[in-house]
């Protein structure tokens, strides 16, 4: 018998896409929760307590007990509250979103932090590195694992949809702010049709803040790093 | 169970590799039989890069002809095709959280932190000991009074960090950091832990250990 979800406290960031993959894999099982606005820069009592290894958000506070790391998050709430289950039931499923999940937060995502982070000598092999990764996760959706699915999950989003495509959003922006093509829609069909439609799904669109919060926040961040020396850069 | 039913698992391995070593484990915890293959690293071979395409690494466990890549991936796999015996993950939700995240972290800074300490050399290797020293006494806290990180079961995360235990011998040789020292906490819990026969017979001599330390030192140009 699933418990009540009386007791949830989501510690977050608007602009950390990890936070935003727990935001929406809450709203998808519906379940209430209170949300507490970390300031990076000025991190709270209750962050650093909660996580003191590493402390970042999200942290998902419930019953007062903490969960951290966002997949860690996605799976206690999978178990804790099975209804509208994200991560798959048969183990060689969930061995294959565990694998890609954790792809995307080893592999594809910082290669995407690294194109938006990157002096403008080193832009070329940054956007190439992503093009590495994109192809690999393009053809697992043309041949491998994945083909022929909408979703990752199916028919409905599961937890690799989440994971990945709670950051996808990134692509765009970086593309519009470092002004370099990062997904073609010739090059990867599959992917991109996957985005558009993961991002037209009602909860996704609650969840993600407007592209031109994202943007401000893209150029902003990105000024500041121009702003430093090469060295620190 | 019948007999052949498990005949269809392979694993693709390498002797020293602690992440092998992880799955190894395992396995035998659930007394589960599978072909080893050993894999040449400067000479992968076709199924290898087969099976793991996308990082070309061992281990790869491959469960009739379905390839399970990244050790901690196969170890949960594992646990969950043959849940009726030896559970390496607790069954409260809350629990099994805390194992994946110190698993995770295991995962995130022993081999990384483990390699500079015979890599580097003066002031970068005195950081890494440091770091190094940091992440045992960490995992020393968290470890606390409890026979083994999950309480009374050896599991997930005492799988994920007995295999590096090996390598304590290298790091003293090299960097002449004692973890026994260090984290004096965790002794009797690699104690235990190596007194099951799934550890024992997994994990390799220290002693051959160092000396593919030495050798790959030699490869890498390190005195």
């Amino acid at each position: 018998m699933a418990p009540p979800s009386d007791d949830l406290k989501l510690l977050g960031s608007w602009a950390s896409s990890y936070t935003h993959r727990v935001q929406l894999a809450l709203k998808l099982k519906g379940l209430a929760f209170e949300y507490a606005e970390e300031d990076l820069a000025d991190k709270s009592p209750s962050l650093l307590l909660h996580n003191p290894v590493y402390k970042k958000v999200p942290v998902l506070l419930h019953r007062g007990r903490p969960v951290l790391e966002s997949v860690i998050i996605l799976h206690y709430l999978d178990e804790t509250w099975p209804d509208v289950p994200l991560v798959p039931a048969d183990p060689y499923d969930r061995a294959l979103a565990r694998f890609w999940c954790h792809f995307v937060d080893d592999k594809l995502g910082p290669a995407v932090g690294a194109v938006f982070a990157s002096p403008s000598e080193g832009q070329a092999a940054a956007v190439e590195q992503v093009h590495e990764n994109l192809r690999l996760v393009e053809r697992e959706l043309r041949e491998g694992a994945f083909a022929g699915r909408r979703f990752f999950g199916g028919d409905k989003i599961g937890v690799l949809d989440i994971v990945l495509g709670c950051g996808s959003y990134w692509l765009a922006v970086f593309e519009d702010v470092m002004e370099v093509k990062l997904v073609d829609p010739e090059a990867f069909p599959l992917f991109h049709s996957w985005l558009r439609d993961f991002e037209e799904q009602e909860e996704v669109k609650a969840i993600i803040p407007a592209i031109d919060r994202l943007l401000e926040y893209a150029r902003g961040v990105r000024q500041m790093m121009l702003g430093l020396s090469p060295q620190q850069q | 169970m019948a007999e052949g039913e498990n005949k269809g698992l392979v694993l693709l391995d390498f002797w020293v590799s602690p992440f092998g070593q992880r799955c190894r484990i395992a396995l035998a915890e659930k007394g589960v039989e599978y072909e080893y293959r050993e894999e040449n690293l400067r000479d992968k071979s076709p199924l290898l890069l087969k099976s793991n395409p996308v990082h070309k690494k061992i281990p790869v466990l491959i469960d009739h002809g379905r390839p399970v890549c990244e050790s901690l991936n196969i170890v949960q796999y594992i646990d969950e095709k043959w849940p009726d015996r030896a559970p390496l993950l607790p069954a409260d939700s809350y629990a099994r959280a805390q194992a994946r995240f110190w698993a995770d972290l295991v995962d995130k800074k022993m081999y990384e932190s483990g390699t500079k300490l015979w890599k580097l050399k003066g002031e970068a290797q005195e950081e890494a000991k440091k770091e190094f020293i940091e992440i045992l006494k960490l995992l020393e806290g968290e470890l606390g009074d409890k026979k083994y990180f999950g309480g009374d079961t050896f599991g997930l995360v005492d799988i994920a960090l007995v295999p590096f235990t090996a390598w304590f011998y290298s790091y003293e040789a090299c960097a002449n950091l004692s973890a026994e020292k260090e984290a004096p906490k965790l002794v009797p819990w690699v104690k235990r832990c190596r007194e099951r026969e799934s550890v024992s017979k997994s994990l390799p001599d220290p002693l051959k250990v160092y000396e593919f330390v030495c050798f790959l030192k030699k490869v890498y140009g390190i005195e």
